[in-house]
């Protein structure tokens, strides 16, 4: 279990300096957090952090070499279009970046566990997911550098827009996956959403509803919540007293948690239950227990609140480490092929880097545009006067217009 | 008297209320440990303590539901809302509930409870970050409105609002954090404006210029720049949204003839409408123009890139205030 601050325990003498008002007493807390260790016992996983296979009675895992070397380039690539974005960002390209760094595992495995037809309700921070639906990640850094708010048809690869506002997409994913059921889409060849969230998610209303409209309709839906064990720099007993993956009893479906640095458990797990939901068996959660390795955003600092033995306890469960042990150790693959895998990695890096500095802004008068169906007489004088006001720069003072941008 | 900028005026105000009443709370997302993700209450944990500043889950209708509560039991909570794009999952609890406990009751109950947003854009981020959605509280009755302008305002506003024992919407323009200016604060309240005042912040003959939170410094901008013209505009920062301090407004626009109203929520039912229609009733024959409004565009805040044109500038501003002069 990771080292935690002790000075998140209340220690009510140590509190106010004695010239202000006594400090009310603190609420109880226990010294004791089960909730941030994982027992053994309750999460699954079949690639040990040192690489090695193991199995699980519940989750048998037919994968070939190829599979495994598959989901091993979907991780080298996550984490290269990560590494480029944060990069860009410090060099002005992006406004923000939402790392996924430590959460390759969770993304990849579940990403791979979903069949075309199958519907996914992203957070954030779900680059990598986004990779496996075959979304350009060049799409994502629009987003992040301000151009646009997202952009993409989430039809054209079954991956809904980004969500930011905490927790609403759970709601909308039930309410997609109740949708399915109407459409007689759940038996044999049934179809299921996956919708994702942090642990910090959990505490919001919206996902409480999401996992009660859920049960009750038995809808054909997977809750993936990454457990990163952090919203930004609140630790997961801010939002917790007990595992996240219990909480679905009480909802009255079942909940897994699953080493979220183990993307064979995490494709195992993701697909067991999605096949579960297609066949009509209604929602699971899943808990992938894993870590933020990075900072919450680009604006994060969490040298302020979280220590960084922690951070190097989980850096030995890394994801991608692990997966490169078992193919060396079962001879899987020669090591060109991690060369390989590193030149492909480096390619799209340099294209996504390209296609990023190459981004123009959009028109401005572009923001007038699917406010509604029909531009209203409104929005209609509005950007009339706008492009107006916009050319009265270009046509008197260009270089005022120029200082304006 | 200390230069500090406004979010470090935030901040020694919000030690002050904890410091004048033993039961002032702070609760919001990331307001301990890390101070705030713009450092509004660093290290106001470690100086008062877990119980009293409080990391809350990740629930804005817990956090106004739960202030709620704490406040019958007579805390004073002062609540953090990160962002203004995510007050809306406490909407329920801040309109049917803070708003209309005080007239279910006859009085009865007290709920002293400030809503600390950081409001507006300007700043480059994503979406739900950037909004100024003051308006939609300024309807509600039952809710006292405010935003500071400057850091000297932030420092005595914030401690009214925490005396207050009405509920408090209390709109931070974030984009003006990192602007210092000179605070006083040694000296009491006592001799502060009441927060519900309207400030003259320039006094001018030719034109009233009215505005509050981000837009306050380039109202001031707006002004210099128009005595370059031979205009006199008059700048007024509001302050209070509701309630509206009518007097020094309605004094303003009868001795200037004119007024253009600037803010950067959407200008469509928002607070210059209100502010126009109360103008045109009451200093109608006083109007050499009608009231213009300086604001958003009716479509939802656009991607950060297209920001400076969504927003109300300097040149926006002027070109209201040439439109002003041409009737
Ligand atoms: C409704 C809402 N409130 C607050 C925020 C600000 N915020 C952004 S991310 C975040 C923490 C989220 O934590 P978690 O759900 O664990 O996801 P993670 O970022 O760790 O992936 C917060 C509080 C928000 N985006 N939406
Ligand atoms: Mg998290």
């Amino acid at each position: 279990m990771a080292v935690k601050d002790a000075g998140r325990a209340a220690r009510p003498g140590e509190r106010a300096p004695a010239s202000r008002a006594p400090a009310s007493r603190a609420p109880a807390r226990e010294p004791e957090r089960p909730e941030r260790r994982a027992d053994p016992a309750e999460l699954i996983q079949l690639l040990t952090p040192e690489g090695e296979r193991v199995e699980h009675p519940d989750y048998p895992l037919e994968i070939s070499a190829a599979e495994v070397k598959a989901l091993y380039r979907d991780l080298v690539i996550v984490r290269r279009i990560d590494f480029e974005a944060i990069a860009l960002q410090r060099q002005g390209e992006l406004g923000i970046w939402a790392s996924l760094l430590g959460q390759e595992a969770a993304q990849v495995g579940s990403g791979r566990a979903l069949g075309p037809r199958d519907m996914a309700f992203p957070t954030y921070r779900e680059h990598g997911v986004a990779w496996c639906r075959g979304l350009d990640p060049v799409k994502l850094l629009e987003l992040f550098r301000g151009v646009s708010h997202g952009g993409w048809d989430p039809t054209e690869h079954n991956f809904h827009l980004y969500t930011i506002v905490i927790g609403s997409q759970t709601l909308h994913a039930t309410g997609y996956a109740m949708g399915i059921q109407r459409d007689g889409a759940v038996g044999d060849d049934g179809e299921a959403v996956i919708a994702y969230f942090g642990d910090g998610a959990t505490s919001q209303g919206d996902v409480n509803e999401a996992f009660i409209w859920a049960s009750v309709n038995n809808a054909p839906i997977v809750f993936f919540c990454q457990n990163n064990q952090w919203a930004i720099s609140e630790p997961l007993e801010r939002q917790t007293r007990t595992p996240l993956f219990q909480r679905a009893n009480g909802f009255g479906f079942p909940g897994v948690r699953v080493d979220g640095n183990d993307v064979l458990a995490c494709l195992a797990v993701t697909r067991k239950a999605m096949q579960a939901a297609r066949e009509g068996q209604g929602p699971t959660l899943i808990e992938a227990f894993t870590y933020r390795m990075g900072a919450h955003t680009t604006t994060d600092d969490p040298t302020r609140y979280r220590l960084s033995a922690e951070l190097e306890s989980w850096k030995l469960k890394d994801p991608i480490e692990r997966v490169k042990q078992y193919l060396i150790r079962t001879e899987q693959a020669e090591m060109t092929f991690f060369d390989e895998v590193e030149a492909e990695a480096a390619a799209v890096g340099s294209r996504v880097r390209a296609a990023c500095l190459q981004m123009p802004d959009p028109p401005p008068t572009s923001m007038f545009d699917d406010v509604l169906t029909t531009q209203t007489t409104q929005l209609a004088t509005e950007r009339a006067g706008f492009a107006a006001y916009l050319d009265s720069f270009a046509a008197q003072e260009p270089v005022l217009a120029e200082e304006g941008r | 008297m200390t230069t500090l900028t406004l979010s470090r005026a935030l901040n020694e105000g919000l030690r002050k209320a904890l410091e004048a009443n033993a039961k002032a709370l702070i609760m919001g997302e990331d307001v301990g440990k890390l101070g705030g993700v713009f450092r509004v209450t660093d290290g106001l944990q470690k100086d008062f303590g877990e119980a009293r500043v409080i990391d809350t889950p990740l629930a804005e209708s817990g956090i106004i539901g739960t202030a709620i509560g704490l406040a019958l039991r007579g805390y004073r909570p002062i609540c953090e809302i990160q962002f203004d794009g995510f007050i809306f999952p406490a909407f329920d609890q801040i309109v049917s509930q803070l708003a209309k406990m005080r007239y279910r009751s006859r009085g009865a109950v007290k709920l002293p409870i400030v809503v600390r947003v950081p409001f507006g854009g300007g700043i480059g981020a994503v979406e739900h970050h950037s909004e100024s959605p003051e308006a939609l509280f300024a309807h509600t009755p039952g809710l006292r409105v405010i935003s500071c302008g400057d850091p000297a305002d932030a420092y005595t506003m914030i401690q009214q609002a925490a005396s207050s024992d009405d509920p408090v919407l209390f709109f931070e323009p974030k984009r003006r954090y990192w602007d210092k200016a000179e605070v006083d604060t040694e000296g009491g309240l006592a001799a502060a404006l009441p927060m519900d005042s309207a400030r003259v912040l320039v006094e001018g003959s030719d034109l009233t210029l009215l505005c509050y939170g981000p837009m306050v410094r380039t109202c001031a901008e707006a002004a210099v720049a128009a005595a370059s013209d031979g205009r006199s505009l008059e700048v007024i920062d509001l302050r209070s949204l509701a309630p509206l301090d009518v007097e020094t407004i309605f004094a303003s626009v009868r001795k200037t003839g004119r007024c253009v109203v600037v803010h950067e929520a959407v200008v469509t039912g928002g607070l210059g409408a209100e502010i126009a229609a109360q103008v045109t009733q009451e200093c109608f024959y006083s109007l050499e123009a009608p009231v213009l409004r300086v604001g958003a565009y009716t479509t939802p805040y656009p991607p950060s890139r297209l920001e400076e044109h969504y927003l109300p500038d300097l040149d926006r501003i002027l070109d209201a205030v040439d439109r002003s002069f041409g009737y």
